[in-house]
């Protein structure tokens, strides 16, 4: 049977039936330039709203014209493309809208900290203690805060750390031994539990254990130990995923030449991980370097300056903070924000280093 | 005495490893790292023994139902203590910040994984997380002096036009320091557990199942409620629960935020509530040997909560596969 070559429509005619064609297969469809128009409509249509009526404020207008926008565009593609496509539409526009709602916080956080910080913060507030300067009274400062934080997260570091990797090295070296599977498994159960420790609770343990129980008084190391349980389960888990992608080559290659497990782990396997390692180490200090909880159950608050963990009252950033807050006069409220400004520029510095290490150390997949 | 070592997924016929001096070194690492691994397992253990222990002696003191009391002078004469109001407070609070932050959590998650491209996606992920290092203090503070302002009017606005939903209702006019501002202050904290664990399992959705889903074609919406949620469910259940258990223990934040009663009042755009772990940093200096012991007794409580969200948690998301809030 010969086929007869189809009559080619005028160009036209082709343009219109491709158009139906189209429009039979796949439905109607908004113009590209929908969304921006309804934004454009629902924006002007809340500022109109703000002026007429009720509707106040510049969180208020804004609130009342994404709602406009999800309401215009929903309708407008339920009339054209139908229910699918407008279901798609408002799912679309909550989830940017989740985003948008989830940035304000952070920038406004910063924000806040960095303006109200500044009005107080300057080199005399870095050195110099509170020592004799009263609530109600301008000056002072958080060096012996400073000390006592760097001391307290020393200290939690130096322990937390070392047992953070051998734990991790455990569950990932060892943890395939028949006769450790079950212990490894309870191990690595409850370090995830133990990330969902209050930190107040934690503090409370410590005062138990430490103070009620053994008669040590409240102390910089008392908090330090708080905070090292704090950062133990986070210490883990990054070391842990690290090891565990350390290529198996590498310990085998080092097995054949005859060096024993513990040296290949200690000289080839943490060696490689070590970009991962350390990233996870400074993460984790900057989780515990902003707790406040439990410096507030294990030490006493002071405004002199204490070099010596062991003994007497030793102040801390977060302490510090919560006592300035607490004072409620403006001189120390100013003191509050500007070392909030402080430690939050500390708990930054060491999660954007650790992030940064991350990026350009580490084993590749 | 056989201490062969195999390396992991060695041949079971691994030849032993000679030599005295070999075995103890291995011996002796072993060791260390097994006794890092059961410190861990002892430290849990002794913090549950010794708030039991410490906790008995208020509790023997108090003249009062520990768990229907809604008072707290545990340092009185004869004690007189419960923690109906904290257990409110808290649980109050902590539903606010799910019925907030799960759902924005999620939709950060999606955005993220199956929205944005991926260099704005991981700079945004990146952003998330930043607000996860933000000190609790902060969030109180930030909470008290910019957001509660900020929430005035919406507050009065609800109480205005919703009155007739009896939380809802305020008898006061009086918006500031309420359960609702502390419940909208660990929303914003726990956002980033929620977001961060989702959007882990999301970014584990199979390539093939979006890709049968997107070929039969269905919408991006449709998509995702065939092939991602069904996927990920269990990590979206335990990151709620990794983030209520979040929520629950929040101690510093809602202490400032909150003025502290010790009555349970349900109408939560009023001024008060508590919860266990504020009360323990607001009493904490004042307490006396039994009011220690009645805080003490209170953080046992919200221990035991804790513990049960979060292993709850961990067994719904073991059974998927292994993700872990610690590495978030």
């Amino acid at each position: 049977m010969s086929t007869q070559p189809p009559v080619s429509p005028a160009p036209d005619e082709r343009v219109e039936s491709d158009r139906l064609l189209h429009d039979a297969l796949a439905g109607g469809k908004l113009p590209r330039w929908a969304a921006p128009a309804a934004g454009v409509a629902s924006l002007v249509l809340a500022f109109g709203l703000n002026v007429v009526t009720f509707v106040d404020g510049v969180a208020g207008t804004l609130v009342v014209a994404a709602l406009l926008f999800a309401t215009i565009q929903t309708g407008w593609s339920f009339a054209v493309e139908g229910r699918r496509h407008a279901v798609d539409r408002l799912a679309t526009t909550l989830v940017y809208t989740t985003f948008l709602v989830a940035l304000a916080p952070l920038v406004a956080i910063l924000l806040t900290v960095v303006v109200r910080g500044l009005k107080a913060l300057d080199l005399d507030f870095l050195l110099t203690s509170m020592r004799g300067v009263s609530p109600r009274a301008e000056g002072g400062g958080v060096y012996h805060a400073i000390i006592g934080t760097l001391e307290q997260v020393g200290i939690a570091a130096m322990i937390g750390i070392p047992l953070g990797i051998m734990t991790a090295i455990y569950l990932v070296e060892y943890a395939a031994q028949a006769r450790s599977r079950r212990l490894a498994r309870a191990v690595s159960f409850f370090v995830d539990v133990m990330t969902g420790v209050p930190s107040v609770v934690v503090g409370l343990f410590i005062y138990t254990a430490f103070v009620l129980t053994l008669g040590m008084e409240r102390s910089g190391f008392a908090a330090a130990l708080a905070l090292t349980i704090l950062m133990i389960p986070v210490v883990v888990r990054s070391t842990e995923e690290m090891l565990r992608i350390v290529p198996r080559d590498l310990r085998e290659a080092a097995y054949a030449l005859g060096i024993p497990k513990w040296r290949t782990i200690l000289k080839v396997v943490l060696p490689t991980a070590l970009g991962g390692i350390v990233t996870g180490a400074m993460l984790a200090v900057a989780r515990i370097a902003g707790e406040t909880a439990p410096l507030l159950l294990t030490t006493f608050m002071t405004t002199s300056i204490n070099w010596n963990p062991f003994a007497g009252p030793q102040a801390a950033l977060p302490t510090f903070i919560w006592d300035q807050f607490n004072s409620g006069t403006d001189a120390s409220q100013d003191r509050a924000w500007a070392a909030a400004l402080v430690l939050i520029t500390i708990v930054m510095v060491l999660y954007l280093t650790a992030k940064i290490i991350a990026r350009f150390t580490g084993v590749k997949r | 005495m056989s201490t062969t070592v195999k390396p992991p997924g060695a041949p079971e016929t691994a030849p032993e490893i000679k030599g005295a001096a070999v075995r103890r070194g291995d011996q002796v690492f072993l060791g260390l790292s097994r006794g890092a691994g059961v410190l861990i397992l002892v430290i849990m253990a002794a913090i549950a023994v010794f708030l039991i222990w410490k906790a008995i002696p208020s509790l023997q003191a108090n003249t009062a139902n520990f768990f229907t009391t809604q008072d707290w002078t545990p340092d009185a004469d004869p004690a007189y203590f419960g923690i109906a109001a904290l257990a409110f407070g808290t649980i109050m609070t902590a539903i606010i910040a799910m019925l907030l932050a799960v759902p924005v959590g999620i939709g950060i998650a999606l955005f993220i994984a199956h929205y944005a491209n991926k260099r704005l996606g991981a700079a945004l992920g990146f952003i998330t997380d930043l607000l996860a290092a933000v000190p609790s203090i902060i969030f109180g503070m930030w909470g008290l002096s910019f957001l509660m302002p900020q929430m005035q009017g919406f507050l009065q606005w609800l109480a205005t036009y919703f009155a007739w939903i009896p939380l809802f209702q305020n008898d006061l006019g009086i918006y500031t320091r309420s359960i609702m501002i502390a419940g909208t202050v660990l929303a914003i904290m726990v956002l980033p557990t929620v977001s961060a664990i989702s959007r882990e399992v999301f970014l584990q959705v199979p390539r093939e199942h979006i890709e049968a889903a997107l070929a039969l074609g269905a919408t991006r919406w449709e998509m995702v409620r065939m092939s991602v949620f069904p996927f990920a469910r269990p990590g979206m259940i335990s990151a709620s629960m990794l983030g209520l258990g979040r929520a629950l223990g929040e101690t510093i934040a809602v202490a400032l935020v909150l003025s502290a009663t010790y009555t349970i009042n349900w109408q939560i755009t009023e001024p008060g509530g508590n919860t266990f772990a504020a009360n323990i940093a607001l009493r904490w200096n004042e307490a006396r040997p039994t009011g220690l012991s009645a805080l003490i007794a209170s953080g046992l409580v919200l221990f035991v909560i804790t513990l049960a969200v979060n292993m709850f948690a961990r067994i719904v998301i073991a059974r998927r596969s292994e993700f872990s809030g610690a590495n978030s």
